[in-house]
Parts: C-alpha cells; sequence; structure tokens
C-alpha cells in the first residue's frame, strides 16, 4: 500500500443526537457534578494545600449550617427566582429584557417613596396594598417604554432596555440623597415606626417574600403553559409572521407582556424594600436582574427548573464568601472553586444534545 | 503498486463511492450506497424528497463526513473535510441557496474564492473569468452587483466561481428550480457546453422530463439506498418513476367537472405597493368561484404572494381596492379587505391559506402537532385557559386520515419532513370548513405520493363547494388539476385561461411577457407579438428570434 493511500477519519466527530431520556439526563448531570467536585478537590489541594472535603464541608455548612443560615439562602434564593418569573414571559417572546434591573429598582423606589410620605396616613394592610401597586405600577411602566417603542417603531430592545437601567440607578441615587436629607446615609426607613415593613412570620420579615414568590412560581407556570396568553406569547416568541397569520396582534402581545415583566420585576423591589432590607439604595437590586437571565434561560422558562437553577447559583455563592472567609483565602480562589462546578453543569447540556464519536482504533497489520 | 492497465479505462472515473453511508440522529440518510460518476459525463441523480441525493453529494463537496464507507476521486481514495479540500480534488457544488455577496459585483465574488497564497490582483480576476465566460458563453456581466441580478445570473455566477477554481466536476442542486422555462433551456446550453469542454456534470433533480432532456446516465436513490444507474437512451419515464418511487404511480391528476359554480369572491383594482414603494400588484382584477379550483401561474415572485396575502387581510393594500365576499347562504355581500385576519374570522368568512413558508408562518416549528392544530382556533370558549381536548382530537383525526409520520403529538413539526409538515398544515386548513381555500405552492418539495394526497384533497374541497386558488409552479400540475389558470406576470394579471383547453406554451409564455397595458393589446389576432413589441423584455425578445 502506497503511503498517501492511508487517509485517516477524524479522530472526534460532533453528532447531534435526539432528545435525551430523563434518566440520561440526570445521570449526565450527576456525573458532571462528581467530576466538577474531583477537580474542585485536585485543584484546592495542589493550590493551597487544605483538605479539599473540609472544604466542602464547609461550603455545604454556608447554606445548611443551621436554620437561620437556611432561611438567608430561601431568602436570596426567592429574590432570584422573582426576577426570574418576571423574565420568563419576556424571553418566551424573544423579548430580550436586559433591563430587570432597572425595573426592581424603579418598583423598590416607588415602594419606599409610599412607605415614608403615606407611612403615617395609611393603617398597614392599605399601606402595604398600595406600596405594592405602586411597585407594580412602576415596574411595568419601566418596562413598557422599551417595549412600546419596538412594537411601534421596531427598536432594539436589547439597548433599550440595557440602558433603561442606568436611568432607574440615576434617578434612585437622586432620590435616596433626597430622603437622606443632611444624615450621612440613609439607614432603615420609619425606622421607628416601622410603617410599610412586612410584619414578622415565624419571626422573620422575609418569610412573606417567600410565600409569595412561590405562588408567582406556580402562577406563572400555568400562565405560561396553559393559558390563552401564554400560548400567545409562544407563538410571538417562535414566528411574529405566524402570530400575524393567526390574527394575534403582536404589538398588543409585546406590550401586555412587558407590563406584565416589569410589574412582576417591580414587585420583587417592593419585595426587598419592604421584607428584606427595609431601605433602598442604588444596589438594591444587586445585579439579580442579570443573574436572573442565565436562570430564565437554563431553565427554558419553566419556573420550577428555575427554581433548581436559583438554588444552585445561591449555594455555590453562599459557599464562596464561607469558604473565603474560613480560610482567609481571597476571594478569586472561591470564585475559581464554584466556577469549575457551573462549568462542569453547564457544560453538561452539550453531552444532552450531541454525542462524539471516536475514530475506530482499527490497527492494520503490517 | 499502482496498476498501470486502470488508467487507460474506457470510461475512468470521475468519482468512485464505496459503502457510504450518513445518518442524523435517527435518520439514515444514505444507506451503503455505492456508485460512481464518469468522466465527462452529465449525470443525473434522481430521487423523491428526502431520498438523500443532496446529503449524499454534499460528501462529495466536503460540507459533510461520511459514518462509513470511503470516497475515491480519479481512483485514489481521498479525504474530504472541507469544501476547500473537494476543490482541490477539482470538485465544486453549486448549492440550491446561493452563497453570494450581495453588495460585491460579480468579478468580487470571484475573488472571494481566492487561496491565500494567490496575488489578490481584480484585474487579472476579471481577465480570467472573462475568458470562462467566452468558453463557455455565459451570458454575464463581470461589473453587476449581485443584488441587481436576477436569479438566473446568479446562478451563473456560481458556475462561472466554481470553473474559476479549476472544478472538472460539477455538481449543481437542483438548479432548475427557480428557473423560468427559457431560462433553463439556457442553463441546459451552459451544461452542454461544460461536458464539450471535458467537464463531469452532476444534477440533483427530481423532474423526470428535464433527466430525459439533459443526461447521459440517470443515477436513482430512495430513502437514502441506492437503487441503480441506467443509461438515459434505454430510460423512460414511467421506468425512470418506478425505481423511484417503488412502485408504478399513475401520473394522471383527477379533474372532476365543475358544479353549481358560484361567485364566492370578486377582486376589482387591487393594488399593492412593497416596502420599497415598488408597485408589486398593479390593478389585479378577477373572481373566484365556488366549486372550482383556480389556478394562479407565474414565475415566483411575481406578486402571488402579495395577492393571496391580501385576501387573508395580511397586507397592506393601496386605496380604491375591493374585495368582496359573496357568503354560502344569504344574498348579503361583505368587504373584506383592510380586515385583520382575525376580524375576518370573526366575520364569519371561513377563509382557509396554506402559505407558502409553512413553518414560518402557517405553522409553529417549535410546537407539536396539537397545539398547531388550535392556532386559529385558541381563543374559543370564555376560560382564560386553552382547551386542548379538541386540538388533540383533530390532530389524531388528521394524523391518522392522512398518514402523518410523527414520532408523538407533541413532537416539533420542524422535526417532521416537509411532506408531513404539509399534511398537517392542509389538513388544519381543511379541518376549519372553509369557503374559500387558497394554497400557495401546496406541494413544493414534497414526493409525488405526497403530491396526490394534497391534489386529492383540493379536489375533494372543489366538489364539496368550496373556492379553491391554487398558486403553482409546475405547469404540468395546473394544466391537469385546474379549471381555470389566471397568469400573473411582473404583479398584473397577463390572461386567465382554460384549464381544460390551454396548453404550456400558451401559459409559458404568458409567464414572461411583461405587458404594460393589456387593453391596448387585447382582442388583437396576433397577441402575442404584439405582447412583445410592447415591453421587449431580454427572455421576450429571444423567444421572438427563436420563432422567427
Amino acid at each position: 500500500m502506497s503511503k498517501e493511500n492511508t487517509i485517516k477519519e477524524p479522530l472526534v466527530r460532533i453528532v447531534k443526537k435526539d432528545a435525551s431520556s430523563t434518566k440520561r439526563a440526570i445521570l449526565v448531570r450527576a456525573v458532571a457534578v462528581i467530576l466538577a467536585l474531583v477537580v474542585d478537590a485536585v485543584f484546592i489541594f495542589a493550590v493551597t494545600g487544605i483538605n479539599p472535603f473540609g472544604v466542602y464541608g464547609v461550603m455545604f455548612k454556608a447554606t445548611f449550617g443551621n436554620k437561620l443560615r437556611f432561611s438567608w439562602a430561601m431568602r436570596d434564593l426567592v429574590t432570584l427566582l422573582c426576577v426570574g418569573i418576571a423574565l420568563a414571559p419576556a424571553f418566551k417572546m424573544r423579548f430580550w429584557n436586559i433591563g430587570a434591573e432597572g425595573q426592581v429598582l424603579m418598583g423598590g423606589l416607588a415602594t419606599a417613596l409610599v412607605m415614608v410620605h403615606l407611612g403615617p396616613a395609611l393603617p398597614t394592610p392599605l399601606l402595604l396594598l398600595v406600596m405594592f401597586l405602586a411597585s407594580a405600577v412602576a415596574g411595568a411602566i419601566w418596562g413598557v417604554i422599551p417595549a412600546f417603542f419596538k412594537a411601534r417603531w421596531g427598536t432594539n430592545e436589547t439597548l433599550f432596555t440595557l440602558m433603561m437601567n442606568y436611568v432607574a440607578i440615576q434617578i434612585v441615587s437622586a432620590a435616596v440623597n433626597i430622603l437622606r436629607g443632611k444624615a450621612s446615609s440613609l439607614g432603615k426607613l420609619n425606622i421607628g415606626t416601622e410603617y410599610g415593613w412586612f410584619p414578622k412570620l415565624f419571626g422573620q420579615r422575609y418569610y412573606i417574600n417567600i410565600i409569595i414568590v412561590v405562588i408567582l412560581t406556580v402562577v406563572m407556570y400555568f400562565y405560561l403553559k396553559y393559558s390563552k396568553h401564554g400560548y400567545e406569547i409562544a407563538v410571538v416568541g417562535a414566528s411574529e409572521n405566524t402570530a400575524r397569520y393567526t390574527g394575534i396582534s403582536v404589538r398588543t402581545v409585546i406590550i401586555r407582556t412587558m407590563i406584565l415583566s416589569g410589574a412582576i420585576c417591580g414587585l420583587c423591589g417592593f419585595l426587598i424594600v419592604g421584607g428584606r432590607d427595609q431601605t433602598i439604595s442604588a444596589n438594591t437590586a444587586g445585579g439579580n436582574g442579570f443573574t436572573a437571565i442565565i436562570v430564565a434561560w437554563l431553565a427554558k422558562f419553566n419556573t420550577f427548573y428555575m427554581a433548581l437553577i436559583s438554588f444552585l447559583l445561591i449555594f455555590l455563592q453562599k459557599g464562596a464568601g464561607e469558604i473565603a472567609s474560613t480560610y482567609a483565602l481571597n476571594d478569586f480562589a472561591a470564585d475559581v472553586i464554584t466556577g469549575v462546578i457551573l462549568f462542569f453543569i453547564l457544560g453538561s447540556e452539550f453531552f444532552l444534545n450531541y454525542k462524539l464519536i471516536f475514530r475506530k482504533n482499527v490497527k492494520e497489520v503490517e | 503498486m499502482v496498476n498501470e492497465g486502470v488508467k487507460i479505462m474506457v470510461h475512468p472515473h470521475s468519482v468512485e463511492l464505496k459503502h457510504i453511508t450518513k445518518t442524523f440522529g435517527s435518520v439514515v440518510a444514505n444507506d451503503d450506497v455505492s456508485m460512481n460518476i464518469r468522466e465527462g459525463e452529465i449525470l443525473s441523480l434522481l430521487g423523491e424528497n428526502g431520498s438523500g441525493k443532496t446529503s449524499l453529494m454534499n460528501m462529495i463537496a466536503g460540507i459533510y463526513y461520511p459514518d462509513a464507507g470511503e470516497i475515491k476521486v480519479h481512483g485514489k481514495v481521498a479525504e474530504i473535510r472541507s469544501p476547500k479540500d473537494a476543490f482541490d480534488l477539482g470538485i465544486g457544488m453549486i448549492h440550491q441557496h446561493f452563497k453570494l455577496v450581495d453588495v460585491f459585483t460579480a468579478t468580487e465574488n470571484i475573488a472571494l474564492g481566492l487561496n491565500e497564497s494567490e496575488k489578490f490582483d481584480l484585474k487579472e480576476v476579471r481577465k480570467k473569468a472573462e475568458e470562462i465566460c467566452k468558453t463557455y458563453e455565459f451570458d454575464l456581466d463581470l461589473d453587476q452587483k449581485v443584488y441587481s441580478m436576477s436569479v438566473s445570473q446568479k446562478q451563473t455566477l456560481e458556475i462561472v466561481k466554481v470553473l474559476y477554481r479549476g472544478a472538472s466536476l460539477l455538481i449543481l442542486d437542483e438548479p432548475t428550480a427557480v428557473l423560468t422555462l427559457q431560462e433553463i433551456k439556457k442553463l441546459f446550453n451552459v451544461i452542454r457546453a461544460m461536458k464539450k469542454n471535458g467537464k463531469s456534470v452532476v444534477i440533483i433533480t427530481h423532474k423526470l422530463n428535464e433527466v430525459m432532456e439533459i443526461s447521459d446516465r440517470v443515477a436513482v436513490l430512495r430513502k437514502g439506498k441506492y437503487i441503480g444507474t441506467i443509461h438515459t437512451y434505454e430510460a423512460s419515464e414511467s421506468l425512470l418513476t418506478e425505481m423511484m418511487v417503488g412502485q408504478k404511480v399513475e401520473l394522471n391528476i383527477d379533474r372532476p367537472t365543475p358544479k353549481n359554480i358560484v361567485k364566492r369572491l370578486e377582486i376589482k383594482h387591487l393594488n399593492v405597493k412593497n416596502i420599497y414603494g415598488l408597485e408589486v400588484l398593479k390593478d389585479i382584477n378577477f373572481d373566484a368561484y365556488g366549486g372550482e379550483i383556480l389556478g394562479i401561474a407565474g414565475v415566483s415572485g411575481n406578486g402571488q404572494k402579495e395577492l393571496l396575502e391580501a385576501i387573508a387581510g395580511l397586507q397592506v393594500t393601496e386605496p380604491g381596492a375591493s374585495i368582496t365576499y359573496y357568503p354560502q347562504n344569504s344574498d348579503d355581500k361583505m368587504e373584506i379587505i383592510g380586515k385583520t385576519p382575525k376580524a375576518i374570522r370573526n366575520a364569519g368568512v371561513h377563509l382557509s391559506f396554506v402559505p407558502e413558508d409553512r413553518l414560518g408562518m402557517g405553522l409553529v416549528g417549535s410546537m407539536g402537532m396539537s397545539d398547531n392544530m388550535m392556532l386559529k382556533s385558541y381563543e374559543n370558549g370564555h376560560s382564560i385557559f386553552l382547551d386542548r381536548k379538541a386540538p388533540k382530537e383533530l390532530a389524531n383525526e388528521i394524523k391518522d386520515e392522512l398518514g402523518v409520520v410523527t414520532p408523538g403529538l407533541q413532537t416539533p413539526v420542524s422535526r417532521l419532513s416537509g411532506g408531513n409538515v404539509q399534511k398537517v398544515l392542509v389538513g388544519r386548513e381543511i379541518a376549519l370548513s372553509p369557503t374559500v381555500l387558497m394554497t400557495a405552492y401546496a406541494v413544493r418539495g414534497l414526493d409525488i405520493n405526497t403530491s396526490y394526497t394534497i391534489y386529492h384533497l383540493l379536489n375533494e374541497q372543489k366538489e364539496k363547494g368550496v373556492a379553491v386558488i391554487y398558486v403553482g409552479e409546475d405547469l404540468d400540475v395546473l394544466l391537469a388539476l385546474c379549471d381555470r389558470i389566471m397568469v400573473l406576470c411582473g404583479g398584473q394579471v397577463n390572461g386567465i385561461l382554460d384549464g381544460r383547453t390551454a396548453t404550456k406554451e400558451e401559459v409559458g409564455r404568458l409567464m414572461t411577457s411583461h405587458v404594460t397595458n393589456l387593453e391596448e393589446t387585447a382582442g388583437e389576432d396576433d397577441v402575442d407579438s404584439e405582447i412583445y413589441q410592447t415591453e421587449p423584455s431580454k427572455a421576450a425578445a429571444e423567444e421572438v428570434k427563436a420563432n422567427e
């Protein structure tokens, strides 16, 4: 056989495969987590010399260490999840709402203003109701402005919603300055009177946040999957031409859905200000508006999956913080550890959608 | 140890395929295919849609890599991993969708294919390209920008591009699908010129008459398997059909005599402008009757899409137009122009529309059959929640009645084959019990069996008294199926013919004769020459010359 005839097949080929079974999906993800832990263990031991199992223990304890820590984790989880729920209908409609951060802030600001200005005048239930409505309206307005421009003139919603964030940040900063007056910082609002603070439930105000978000999770799931509105959102998201053909008014659906998305973001601001912080600052949304984008997309807009993914992200975030403080590591080392875990879990998606075919190793007899 | 004798065979093989298999997921596109392409021949690769023609050729052209088997080029085992590898072996493919940069000129597009090592000299490229055009008698302006070219010119440019890179084997994927009769003739001349210059040409097609006309040999694929290769002089259309579909298929389309014809739609003075302000429909006037099939012929892009969409309420029309609907059981006529699809539906007009873009307009690709069934009916009932029971039943019914092959009602319809997608769409539109049924290219891309299912369904609707409007591209089908044929050209009605008496040439000529004012020429004895004189389009002018 002459030399130029020995030609090699490529070593690895990537082939798209049919949908994986649930069993396989769970297996692949489990393997991914185990692999991530092994890689992390090697990293931890090689770089710091610390016992990796100790590190994992600390990480685990950050969320599950005691009742209070767990409740904190749940509090942060529902904040993230709430924004994710708000984004789900927008993204399902393929409307790139990158403006959740601003919508949450505007909702929070409306809540704070109602607390401060109407707090003394209204009885608590009515005050909470007004706070709730004001936050939803403020968030909805912030969401519907880019939606209106897109529906009417076809502007790009990604840039529009993104820039609305910065406007919101500036407005909130200005409002905070006005509210604090001559004080050095704003501090808790209505600190003496506790007007507009959520009532305590099992000793914590934020339990109300958890209950509300759990309800929202279920309602949004059914809204998207079983309601006529949800169907319209799916059709518009898949193809505007099909929507037109069907007689769905694309404009109406875009505007209606963004009112909903913005209102839930605003509601999240209400939960943060009323139930968690009792104050407002430009950091109130805390980046949840951006992290929630990952949550919504990874879960393919299924709100129950979104809860799981939010949990994973919060668990990793808490764990990284705890590792850093316990071992006096710098934040970056802790971030590498959680980053590796995230990388493997996201990477496992590839193996659920594609398969690799390796070259068959046939040795020819000389 | 090369055997010297191999080189002086009577028919040296340009490309040999041995036991080629290619799968996509669970779909087997090619199953153990072994065939060859000879030096200097025109080979037709024939098969129904989905028979694996294009994927097989894509492996020669370096787009796909086979899962099993080997490819020999000029007797040597070749590894073709990319289109560049293919070009290095002298193989070039012209795809159905052209890969040209719109804002570049022809010459610039040719230069895009240069190797990195070659000097970038546009003048040199132009000179060489000009020589190629001369050799093969191509009609191509090398300085013209691609966006102002006709489909046929773009195709010619693609061919020049491939020849420029020194291809000795050209693969053309369904090259005639987008061409007019005259353009097809031109293309065939080009192909013959290439053969004369020693090139091998493969044409992927499913049109039998073209196979018979142009090729030396015909290779047939069926459902991914290789059936055989025969010389064209030994072939007949019925033999090839049999090879293609496996069993003999009666090529006669039914055309029941129309009964109880009633006027259903009256279109008057319909004008439509596109977003650039160009007139795409100019003063369209016609009636559609319940109980007949009105065919609409024309080269695609001559206003068919806009016409149907205007009737369906999807197209903004110019003032002064009217589309009047005559309901079945009452004398009250109804004006539907300017109404949205929903308003038309709510007014009680059962207007069904099978659009050209099935997955992009008629259906939602990511949804299953069941959810697609309720696209037009999801609003029924007062609940804010969807009723999924009725659509599911309907989906099951359509699946059984039309034999839709799908793994399940929830499987996204975009994963189904073209024929099954169309069955879902047509099934749904017919289930709405229409009084007007409009279809755009209802059988495009479908295999013969599915096409006949569609013809049958349309005839059934016609006999039920539905006004069927059938926009088609295959003249043979239009002439066999339709009661009347309206020919559109340049956004105008060039004539309405009786489907039973019209000839193919008649329709073909009306399709390519751009008339500025029909009234002026109507009533004249020698209409044709009159038409050609009013608007001497290039193709028409040639036709005149040929007639003389």
